[in-house]
């Protein structure tokens, strides 16, 4: 499977969290021909299951990427224009002069409008113009608009696919789009693998409101073990050496609260060994991710997080290299093929595979 | 299928990159479209594109107006490549009247090669609370094309490359406003107006020109009105339209789908008195919706050219255009026609309607 098509794909499609509708089809219909049971629980994570070669009851690792993104809500009409309210953690300074798409009636196109310098006061540019302040305007009446909108419609900011020089791209809702997208790499390179455990690819919703997919996939499934697949912080300008990764670099391996240390070297040591360009990230305590609310899955789980360096985190040109995209798929792959009885002792799972 | 055309010249002038002092590809587009409607076409030291018309016949006696200058500008405001940073990035500072604000988190294309780049911004996660009180500024900004270096950005761009918005027009509305979104409504709506007008026959000789770096104090104009020294002149824009609901009483200064703005004055100029009474007479006997501008701002190359030689009566007529300056405008179709049907009744009755 080609990664960049299906990462545009992925991102284009809009998600806001707790509307991941349309990423939900795209990934039912990519995952669904990969493996051999699928269903979409009550929170709307799509849970897919390959089955691995090992006698059952199968130990089952899962694999999570959000489908979810940051985005916006109507919260009042006044005239034509709609005034908006964030969902997830948007820096007001990233969205003047954006274009959205408002999830009415119909889909309407939008712009979050930028007042003119000309009428601005040069003392005023020194703020940033609160969300409060800024109207999504549709270009409709407003009898249309009062028609086709609602309070509480959700707003999506659009940021177009765009190819870079040197394998880089850039879009919207790369995080986490570029993490469902890993997941579905890894499931079809095990399409042509062997592997003992079954493997649970699980695209999840609401990361961006507080992991509550995730909390409640991860019951459902019962994993022995799993695996965030997420956005890491890649260094660009003004983000210090200290505090990211490297874009480029391949996929970050975690250390810290999140991470079962048993699963942070093993991946290392497969990444070694498939020759697969790697990179650790330290996180001590909350790593913000799936794997948080995962590893307190039921009476616990072994979890560790795989970062995608990205670039520009939470605005619609947030950056990636297609090449780390797909060295994390195959990573994933190469780790849940390694896992044997071996792995659930040493990670400290009991002899018993759970029900 | 006249309206269509002339809706997709407006869409192809507004999604060519003409950002100031590089208006090459906005002039192509209009070298062609007004080439067979003309007597003489040429550009100037400037980059002006100065099309002349002949009067439609002899001059009657103390006929006047009888040599008359309209202006669109083609020059949208922008950026410029000013340096290549070690990790690859590109330094920017603007071209023309840009408040950096609007520059974070948007897609821009760079030079005559169209390469792509973002501007990006800190992640939230790694700012702080108060740092997010503070406004970016053109110096907190870099243009990132995915390059790994220096070397490698080299490749692609080079300083002094010119970049604008990556935005594409797209008519919003049929019905209603007929709204329209893109960039560059300032002033590729105005080119639009004058290439309409170009198609038209008049009594007297017609200097269109699409002037080049208006949105650098009306650099272009300034050449061109001195060259051809006309007798009356106006400047066709896409004005500010501020018409957004406010909690204080404060200008508009134009509503959008209430027909071309008429100004009276700007920042650069104070309109010719007898030329405002002759687009308002029009417009009245005609049924043309128009308004006036109701704010003292921006300049425009009737700025320019009231003040060449020895002085020419100048107005400007704008059609509102939402969030100018920005990487996404808004128009209505409406008002661009009507615009194009004032200028025109305008012209026509223009020797006779004017006290010398």
């Amino acid at each position: 499977m080609e990664a960049k098509p299906l990462l545009e794909r992925l991102t284009q499609a809009h998600g806001v969290a707790g509307y991941e509708g349309d990423v939900r089809a795209v990934v039912r219909e990519v995952l669904g021909p990969l493996v051999d049971e699928m269903r979409v629980d009550a929170l709307g994570n799509v849970i897919a299951v390959k089955r691995g070669t090992g006698a059952e009851p199968r130990r089952r690792l899962l694999l999570a990427g959000h489908m979810d993104e940051i985005g916006m809500a109507v919260v009042a009409q006044r005239e034509a224009m709609l005034q908006v309210t964030t969902i997830g953690g948007i820096d007001p300074r990233t969205v003047l002069g954006q274009e959205v798409v408002v999830h009415g009636k119909r889909r309407l196109r939008g712009i979050l409008g930028s007042r003119p310098p000309h009428v601005v006061p040069l003392e005023a540019r020194s703020k940033p113009v609160p969300i409060q302040e800024l109207y999504v305007d549709t270009g409709l009446s407003a009898e249309a608009v009062r028609e086709l909108v609602s309070v509480g419609d959700v707003v999506s900011i659009r940021g177009d696919f765009t190819e870079l020089v040197g394998g880089a791209v850039a879009s919207k809702a790369m995080d986490d789009r570029a993490g469902v997208a890993a997941v579905i790499l890894a499931v079809d390179h095990l399409s042509r693998m062997e592997h003992s455990w079954d493997v649970v690819a699980v695209a999840t919703t609401q990361e961006e409101r507080g992991l509550l997919g995730a909390t409640v996939a991860g019951y459902g499934v019962v994993p022995d073990a799993a695996i965030a697949v997420d956005v890491g912080f890649a260094k660009q300008q003004g983000v210090g050496d200290h505090e990211s990764i490297a874009l480029d670099g391949g996929p970050a391996i975690a250390w810290g609260a999140n991470a079962h240390p048993v699963m942070a070297r093993r991946l290392g040591e497969v990444a070694e060994a498939w020759e697969i360009p790697h990179q650790q990230e330290f996180i001590p305590g909350r790593s913000g991710t799936d794997a948080w609310a995962l590893q307190v899955t039921r009476s616990g789980v072994p979890t560790a997080v795989v970062s995608i360096p990205l670039r520009y985190m939470h605005t619609v040109v947030e950056l990636l290299t297609v090449r780390d995209l797909e060295r994390t798929g195959r990573l994933l792959a190469a780790f849940a093929a390694s896992l044997d009885e071996g792995t659930a002792q040493e990670m400290g799972l009991a002899k018993e595979v759970s029900a | 299928m006249i309206a269509e055309s002339m809706h997709g010249l407006l869409q192809r002038l507004c999604d060519a990159m003409g950002v100031t002092s590089n208006e090459g590809a906005v002039r192509e587009i209009l070298r062609e479209a007004v080439a067979e409607h003309c007597d003489e076409l040429r550009t100037d030291a400037l980059g002006n594109l100065i099309c002349f018309k002949a009067a439609n016949g002899e001059a009657k006696g103390d006929a006047w107006p009888r040599k008359v200058m309209l202006t669109g500008h083609m020059d949208e405001v922008g950026l410029m490549v000013t340096y290549l940073n070690e990790d690859g990035t590109l330094r920017i500072l603007p071209e023309g009247g840009i408040d950096p604000r609007i520059l974070v988190a948007k897609r821009v294309v760079i030079g005559e090669n169209r390469v792509a780049g973002v501007i990006g911004a800190r992640p939230i996660h790694l700012t702080k609370p108060d740092e997010r009180e503070r406004a970016l500024g053109i110096d907190d900004l870099v243009i990132d094309i995915g390059a790994k270096d220096k070397a490698a950005a080299a490749m692609a761009v080079k300083p002094g490359d010119y970049c604008g918005f990556d935005t594409v027009f797209e008519v919003l509305d049929e019905g209603g406003l007929r709204t329209a979104k893109g960039k560059a409504f300032d002033d590729r709506l105005g080119c639009a107006v004058l290439a309409q007008l170009v198609q038209g026959s008049y009594p007297f000789d017609l200097y269109a020109v699409f002037t080049a770096q208006e949105e650098v104090w009306l650099r272009g104009a300034t050449v061109a009105a001195k060259a051809i020294l006309p007798d009356v002149a106006f400047a066709l824009e896409g004005t500010i339209c501020d018409d957004l609901p406010k909690d204080q009483d404060v200008s508009p200064v134009t509503e959008l789908g209430k027909g071309p703005a008429i100004t009276l004055m700007d920042q650069s100029f104070i309109a010719d008195r007898r030329l405002v009474d002759h687009l308002v007479c029009t417009a009245e006997s005609r049924g043309i919706p128009y308004q006036f501008k109701r704010a003292v701002a921006g300049g425009t190359d009737s700025g320019a050219m009231h003040l060449a030689g020895e002085g020419v009566p100048s107005v400007t007529v704008a059609a509102p255009a939402r969030y100018i300056h920005g990487p996404v405008g808004m128009i209505s179709l409406a008002d661009y026609e009507a615009m194009v049907a004032l200028m025109r009744a305008a012209l026509e009755t223009l020797q006779g309607g004017l006290t010398r």
